[in-house]
Formats: C-alpha cells, sequence, structure tokens
C-alpha cells in the first residue's frame, strides 16, 4: 500500500518485541504468584526443619519474605532485568549459573531426541499416509498407540534392563563414565561437543553410548506425535486437486509424494516439530530421574518441592523463551515455505 | 526441499539403518577404577558444605571423611569417646570448664598448620553465623555475647571451654563430636571473608577441613568428588577419590550396582534389596540409625486429648504386621523415643494390635462410635504404606481416618503451625547423646503460641511441666548411670501418657559390591567413614 517496506519492517519489529515483552512478564507474574501461593515455607527449605525460630525468622527475613508481595515481585523483576536471578537456596550457586550447567543436559538430549523423531517420524508418517489403511498404516499407528500410552518412566527402566543391563550394548545412567568425568574441561556443557573440541574420542565415546538410550526413548514419544500429525497432513494433501492433476501429468509416484504433497504438508508440521523440540527441552522430568540426567527438569521440579523460587523463576523465564524463540522461528520458516504468507499486507 | 527420487524402499532402509546404528554396542566396559570408589546416592538434600551451616544428612556424611573435631564417638561402641584432634580432655571439678590439648604437628589439606587458634575460630564462627545447628554449641551458655570470652586458646595447642552450667560430661562431650564442632581453616577461611561473612558464602561449596578425605567438588544433583587429603594426620586413605553419583531411584541404582558402574547403592528400596539377595557379586551391610518413625496427635484437637484415646491409639497399629512387611530391612519396630544405641534407651515393646483395649477404652472416652479425623502424610514410601495399614486398623475400632497426602515440605509447614490433626514423621538424633531426642519429644518448656522454642512436643500442643523438669534434670546429671537411670524413667512415662504413637527406628542399608571391604554405615551420617574402605 502507501507505506514504505523499512517502516514496516520496523512496525512489524516493534510488534514483536512489545509481544515478547509482554509474554515473558506474564510468564514471570503468574510463576512468581503461583510460587507464593504453595503453602510451603522458603526459610524452611534453607534452614531445615531442626532450625530454632529465631533462625528462620532471619532467613524470612534475608529472602525478603517479610515485605509485601507486590514489593517482593517489582524487586525481582527489576533484579531479573539486571540478569540477576539471585542465588539458589539449595545449591547455594548464582541460580544463572545452575542454569548454564543444567540447560546444556537437557539440550544435548532434547536435540538428538527431536533428530530422531523428526528424522524418523517424518518418513514413517509419510509411508502410513501412502499405504493408507495397508499394513504399514497399521504397524505406524500401533507404534504411535504405544508411545502415546506406554509410561515413559516404565519404558525408560525396561530399556535400561534390556539394552544396557542385560545387552550391554549401552551405558547405564549418567551423562559420562565416572573415568571421564574429569578428563576434558566442559566449555560448552554440551558433552559430545566438549569431548570433541578436546580430542578425546574416548570419552566422546562414553558421552555417546550415555546419551542414546535417553535419546532415543524421547525420540521415540516425539515420533509417535509427529508420524501421526504426518500422516494427517498428507492424506489432507494426498486427496487434493493439485496432487489429482500432477498424477494426470504422469509424474511419478515418488515425485507426487516427496516433491508435493509432502512440501506443502511441510508448512503445518514445523510448528509441530518446533512445539515438539520446546516440549524436550523443558526437560523431561521423568526421562531425566531414571536416566540420572542432570538437567533442567529435575532442577526445576526439585526446585519447586523446595519453594526455592529464584531457580523455578530462573528455570521458567530460559524455558518460555525458549518456547517464544522456536515459535517465533516456526513462523519464519513458515514464510520460507509457503509463498502465500509472504508479503501479503 | 531434496531433488532425489526418494522411494518407499529407500525411506526403510533408512529407518532400518538408523535403528541398528543406535543399537551397535557402545558401551566400553570399564569396571570403575581400583583406587575410585563410586557410591549411588541420592543427595539432593544437600544446601551447604560448610560445617556451621550444612545440616543434612548427605552433608552429614561429607563433613565426617572432611572435617576433623576435637573428638569422635567410637561407632563399634557409641558410649566410648576417641581422639580425633584432641590428644586428651578433661572437665574442672566444678563441672564448668573443659581443658582440650590438641595432638602436635597438626595440619590441613591447605597446608596451614592446625592450632588452637583454629579451634577457637571455628566455635566462634559457628555460634556467630548462628545457623540451624548453632543451637548444638549455643545451648552450654556459648552465646553470640559469651562465646568469645567462653571459648579461648590457653596455648598454642590447648583450648579450654567454659560452659554455664555443670552439664554431664557425656553430654558436652558428645555434642562435640557433632559436625557443627569440625574445625575449619581459620587462615584459608578469613581470607575469603566477604563483607564480615566469616567467608560462609565461600565455604557454601568449597573446602577447608584437615580430614582423610577433602573435597574436591559438589555439583548439586550431579556429583560429589572426594580426594585423599595427604596432610591427614592419621592412616591415610586407601582410596585416592570417593564419587558419589546423584541417583534419586532405587531402580537405577540397582542397575548400576549389578553393572558394577557403581560400588556401593544406598538407597534402595526393600523389594530391591530383596531381589538383590541372590546375587552373589552383591552383599548389604545394616546399622540401626538415630532415627526414630512415629505418628502424633495433636492436642489442639478435643477428641484427640483425651488420655483413653491417646492410649487407644497405642493399641490400634497392627505392628508386627508393619514390621514383617512394610519396613522390611530397612526398619525395626521400636516404641521409645530414644533410638537403641544411644545412653538409657529402652527396648520396652508392651502394644500390639488390640482392638477390644482400645474399643473399651474409647467407650470411656465418650466415644464408643469411634470419630473422624485427618493425618498430614508425606507421600513417600514406606510412610505412605505404614499410614494405609493404620487406616485400616483404626476403621476396626470405628476411628475414620482421612489422608491427606503431600509434599515433604508442605506437611512440616503445617506441622511447625500446629494445624494438623495427626501427623506421620520421623526425627533422626542431631547429636549423639540422649538429650538431643529428650529435649524434642519431652520436654516443652513454654506452651503458648509464639513460645520461643517449638520443639515436637510443643509441635503437638502437649503441655508438660513435670516432665520438662524431669528432662533438665538429666541433662545436668554427672553420674552416667544415674543419667540412663533417669532416662529410662522419662521413657516409661512417655510410653503411657505422650501423644506419641512411636512406630519404628530406622535400619540404614547400603548394598555393595563383593570386592569392596571395610565398609560400615555409622550409626549418624557423619561416622560412616569412606576413607577406610578400599578395594580388591
Amino acid at each position: 500500500m502507501g507505506r514504505s517496506r523499512p517502516l514496516r519492517v520496523l512496525k512489524t519489529a516493534a510488534q514483536l518485541a512489545i509481544t515478547v515483552a509482554l509474554t515473558v512478564l506474564g510468564l514471570l507474574a503468574v510463576t512468581f504468584f503461583i510460587g507464593r501461593v504453595i503453602p510451603v515455607d522458603p526459610a524452611l527449605a534453607i534452614a531445615g526443619d531442626r532450625a530454632p525460630e529465631h533462625v528462620l525468622q532471619r532467613v524470612r527475613e534475608e529472602l525478603g519474605l517479610d515485605q509485601p508481595k507486590s514489593v517482593q515481585f517489582v524487586r525481582y523483576v527489576g533484579k531479573a532485568l539486571q540478569g540477576d536471578f539471585g542465588h539458589s537456596v539449595l545449591t547455594s550457586n548464582p541460580v544463572l549459573d545452575d542454569i548454564q550447567r543444567s540447560f546444556p543436559a537437557t539440550l544435548e538430549l532434547a536435540t538428538c531426541g527431536i533428530l530422531i523423531g523428526a528424522g524418523l517420524g517424518v518418513p514413517l508418517g509419510v509411508w502410513a499416509a501412502v499405504r493408507r489403511g495397508g499394513f504399514a498404516d497399521h504397524a505406524v499407528r500401533v507404534m504411535g498407540l504405544v508411545g502415546y500410552s506406554v509410561p515413559i518412566f516404565w519404558l525408560g527402566l525396561m530399556a535400561l534392563v534390556l539394552f544396557y543391563a542385560k545387552l550391554g550394548w549401552v551405558s547405564g545412567p549418567g551423562r559420562i563414565d565416572v573415568a571421564f568425568e574429569y578428563s576434558f574441561e566442559r566449555t560448552t556443557g554440551l558433552m559430545l561437543l566438549d569431548a570433541a573440541r578436546a580430542g578425546e574420542w574416548e570419552a566422546f565415546r562414553s558421552a555417546l553410548s550415555h546419551l542414546v538410550l535417553p535419546a532415543s526413548l524421547l525420540g521415540y514419544f516425539s515420533l509417535a506425535y509427529i508420524s501421526r500429525m504426518t500422516r494427517s497432513f498428507m492424506l489432507q494433501e494426498l486427496s487434493a486437486e493439485y496432487i489429482v492433476a500432477a498424477r494426470a501429468k504422469g509424474l511419478s509416484e515418488a515425485r507426487i509424494v516427496w516433491r508435493h504433497a509432502l512440501r506443502n504438508a511441510m508448512v503445518p508440521l514445523v510448528t509441530v516439530i518446533a512445539l515438539s523440540y520446546a516440549g524436550l527441552l523443558e526437560g523431561s522430568v521423568l526421562t531425566e530421574t531414571v536416566f540420572a540426567w542432570p538437567g533442567l527438569g529435575l532442577y526445576i521440579t526439585n526446585s519447586l518441592q523446595n519453594a526455592d523460587m529464584n531457580a523455578v523463576l530462573g528455570g521458567t523465564i530460559v524455558v518460555g523463551t525458549v518456547f517464544i524463540g522456536l515459535n517465533l522461528l516456526s513462523d519464519a520458516l513458515y514464510r520460507l515455505l509457503d509463498p502465500r504468507t509472504r508479503d501479503t499486507r | 526441499m531434496s531433488q532425489l527420487p526418494v522411494t518407499r524402499r529407500a525411506v526403510v532402509q533408512v529407518g532400518a539403518a538408523t535403528l541398528l546404528a543406535g543399537a551397535l554396542p557402545l558401551a566400553a566396559r570399564a569396571a570403575t577404577p581400583k583406587d575410585t570408589l563410586v557410591i549411588a546416592l541420592a543427595f539432593d538434600d544437600i544446601i551447604s558444605l560448610d560445617p556451621a551451616e550444612a545440616f543434612e544428612i548427605s552433608a552429614g556424611e561429607l563433613m565426617g571423611n572432611g572435617y576433623e573435631r576435637l573428638l569422635r564417638y567410637d561407632v563399634n561402641d557409641p558410649t566410648k569417646l576417641l581422639p580425633d584432634l584432641a590428644r586428651s580432655w578433661k572437665v574442672s571439678d566444678d563441672g564448668k570448664t573443659y581443658t582440650f590439648e590438641l595432638k602436635p604437628g597438626l595440619k590441613f589439606a591447605s597446608g596451614n598448620p592446625l592450632t588452637a587458634d583454629d579451634v577457637v575460630y571455628s566455635f566462634q564462627r559457628a555460634v556467630l553465623l548462628d545457623k540451624t545447628p548453632a543451637f548444638i554449641l549455643t545451648q552450654f551458655g556459648l552465646t553470640k555475647e559469651q562465646v568469645k570470652a567462653r571459648v579461648k586458646a590457653a596455648g598454642p595447642l590447648v583450648v579450654t571451654i567454659e560452659t554455664d552450667k555443670p552439664y554431664a560430661p557425656t553430654l558436652v562431650y558428645n555434642c562435640l563430636t557433632a559436625n557443627v564442632a569440625s574445625v575449619v581453616d581459620s587462615k584459608l577461611v578469613q581470607s575469603k571473608d566477604k563483607g564480615g561473612d566469616f567467608g560462609s558464602a565461600w565455604l557454601k561449596t568449597n573446602f577447608a577441613g584437615s580430614g582423610p578425605l577433602k573435597i574436591r567438588e559438589w555439583r548439586a544433583n550431579e556429583i560429589v568428588a572426594l580426594e585423599r587429603n595427604e596432610n591427614y594426620h592419621g592412616a591415610k586413605s586407601k582410596l585416592a577419590r570417593v564419587i558419589y553419583r546423584h541417583a534419586k531411584e532405587s531402580a537405577t541404582q540397582r542397575l548400576l550396582l549389578e553393572k558394577g558402574d557403581v560400588d556401593i547403592a544406598r538407597n534402595l528400596t526393600p523389594q530391591d534389596l530383596d531381589a538383590l539377595a541372590a546375587n552373589k557379586d552383591i552383599k548389604t551391610t545394616a546399622t540401626p540409625l538415630g532415627t526414630v518413625y512415629y505418628f502424633s496427635l495433636n492436642q489442639k484437637n478435643p477428641n484427640l486429648a483425651k488420655p483413653e484415646v491417646r492410649e487407644a491409639f497405642k493399641w490400634l497399629v497392627d505392628y508386627d504386621a508393619i514390621g514383617a512387611t512394610l519396613i522390611k530391612n530397612i526398619g525395626v519396630i521400636h516404641q521409645n523415643f530414644l533410638p537403641m544405641g544411644l545412653l538409657g534407651a529402652s527396648k520396652d515393646k508392651p502394644y500390639k494390635l488390640d482392638v477390644a483395649k482400645a474399643k473399651a477404652l474409647l467407650a470411656k472416652a465418650g466415644l464408643p462410635n469411634g470419630f473422624k479425623v485427618t493425618i498430614d502424610m508425606r507421600s513417600i514410601q514406606p510412610v505412605q504404606g505404614i499410614t494405609e495399614a493404620i487406616q485400616q486398623s483404626l476403621k476396626k475400632a470405628g476411628i475414620e481416618l482421612e489422608i491427606l497426602p503431600g509434599d515433604g515440605k508442605q506437611t512440616l509447614t503445617k506441622y511447625r503451625a500446629r494445624t494438623h490433626d495427626i501427623y506421620i514423621g520421623q526425627w533422626g538424633a542431631d547429636y549423639w547423646d540422649p538429650h538431643t531426642n529428650a529435649d524434642t519429644f519431652a520436654r516443652n518448656p513454654d506452651n503458648k503460641d509464639d513460645a520461643k522454642s517449638k520443639p515436637l512436643a510443643w509441635r503437638n500442643a502437649w503441655d508438660i511441666p513435670e516432665l520438662t523438669k524431669k528432662t533438665d534434670a538429666a541433662a545436668i546429671e554427672r553420674d552416667a548411670a544415674k543419667r540412663a537411670k533417669m532416662y529410662e524413667e522419662i521413657q516409661a512415662e512417655f510410653r503411657k501418657t505422650s501423644p506419641f504413637v512411636m512406630l519404628y527406628q530406622q535400619t540404614e542399608v547400603a548394598a555393595y559390591r563383593s570386592n569392596v571391604e571395610g565398609l560400615k554405615l555409622g550409626p549418624t551420617a557423619d561416622t560412616t567413614y569412606m576413607f577406610l574402605v578400599s578395594k580388591k
């Protein structure tokens, strides 16, 4: 229309910034007040059950719990804006340090999980759609149903018993063998990357063999969802008129399925995959428990149970930011994949 | 997008290849190194490594291995004392001045010499910081105002401690074996002082001790690494390293142990212990702990306040069934507030399930048809199972028990505000002396809502001026035999009249690989000595 392109970009950017800011603020507010409403005395987590009254009282004052909730909230947001999330009372570390330690563990696991989940889930979904009603379709459906309905806790344990204890194909719980614990420097916190950079290939192998099982498990769960979604998106596309037209033109079946139908199905699928990934990045508490994986999910849960609010809020902001970021990313990919969403205003 | 003509066959092939790649034997079977002991332990309770602050079970074990104190109690006979830093100790005739002579030539792990000044600094530091465990020292009158005058160096290797009353010497010595009386490297800690905090921010996550093992690193919920201290004055640890790996799940710990990825598993359920019994590569060791489990009746509830009702509850627990099933391997039925092993602990067990007797008592209390009441319960085993068992047996006498499950901190918050009806929980000895439990179960100096001290008797609104006097008297009885007798009397009265239904004493069990030698769990966390362990 009348306005120039730079101005429009600026406006979009401003809108985006406001949306993000409001979302983060909302996130902060909700978490903060839920944290203050749960019937747990945070001072108790620090001082313990044996603490005399005057010690507990002092701890409450140190935490600022004697102030009105609104004051506490404003104080907290102010500090958070300066990048200071405070100290975790449970680990005695700055919350930021804790997150820098636990998030990479989850990131590594979730990334491998989603690669497996999407890498296998999409082709399986396509296959099921092409073979609709056939054996392949049923097989994929059963696999998906099992993935949906079996408790991950139980499946994780069974996988450990089989692949770790009985067959000895992979390493067990934990991120790396104790022998390699101090054999290389952890700069990024991503074990595979750090070990590879240090050229410690034995350690790399150990980290990989610890990672395979939990990553496959998470991969399987996202696979279940992604393959179902792929199948239904594909069925929609395959019954569309342009497919009939393509067939009439005599294009090969493979080209029709992969070039035409999947390309269009990919658009909504990107959102599905991005959200699955975001879900994994929150940290799967149960998987992390079974595999003794020191990730973000365990960190946040443990903190929440002890009313360690600095840690909970810090963790929530990270998770929230990841969610928002991945949403923005999938929006951007939309534009790339779907010409109709490009510049229509 | 892919330009390649991808066929279905290709999809299957790629999928199968990925699956196969995932299944390739990746695990290099590296057993744990011989000079390294690896322990699976749920240590998410640790919040600090500072002995003046740490009061959690897992932290206690680290303190016991990393820090020394003047004395320790003998794990094999807890009534005996052993020298640690002190070479000799004595108490003055008036019973108020204690003198300790240190061993010569002591050194911290840092290399700094350990002298009387370090002992004095450590005691003053603990009292002035006034964190949770400080009461163990302040109860002898070593208050913030007094501590500098009362704990002194009388020479480079001589420390004197003055108490405000002539306490039972056993009580004072026993308290000095506690973690809070650990000696820290005063030079090192003072160099880390930030704004007069006695280096407390630093010491929370660092180490300044002289014990046989030094704490190298604590990564919360992940790993704790200990290393041999070459400067230790006694027999050096045979192990070069002790690594604790955090694993919360019993099933996970069991798998790690069976595969040999850990040498010791510490948090196994009775079921997993049973399953391991058949494995000849695995052994177990058990020790009764200073922890007792109980449920208690809030005296603010008019029904529960009736003496007959209190007694009726004690006859309405199926102790035998609980002992044989729910706490098999992990506890022993015990009906007294003093755990076995403490001076004067009674093993009398008068109560058993007797519904008829309980019904008669309820009728006498004017409640022949029973009543409704709630219990706050932490949702963990075996507490949950025990609570359900009690719910069943109470029903037989018409008492309808409603279970309110919660998280540990949540039920505790309510208990401490004494707004519960019934609470089920546990209490562990803070130091190895009967006063620790008597002080909380049988002493309630002020039953008002705003009382300064709030022991367990207070939390259940049990007003006991007479029993409180008896408990105070036992704390200053200097004759150990007489003192033991006094505690027996207090326990007898407690068994009869208290609103506490004592259930069992906890047994700690560890399962370990058969090549591990010298593992013995102590009755308190700080006496489980990993530096005495070796591997074949």
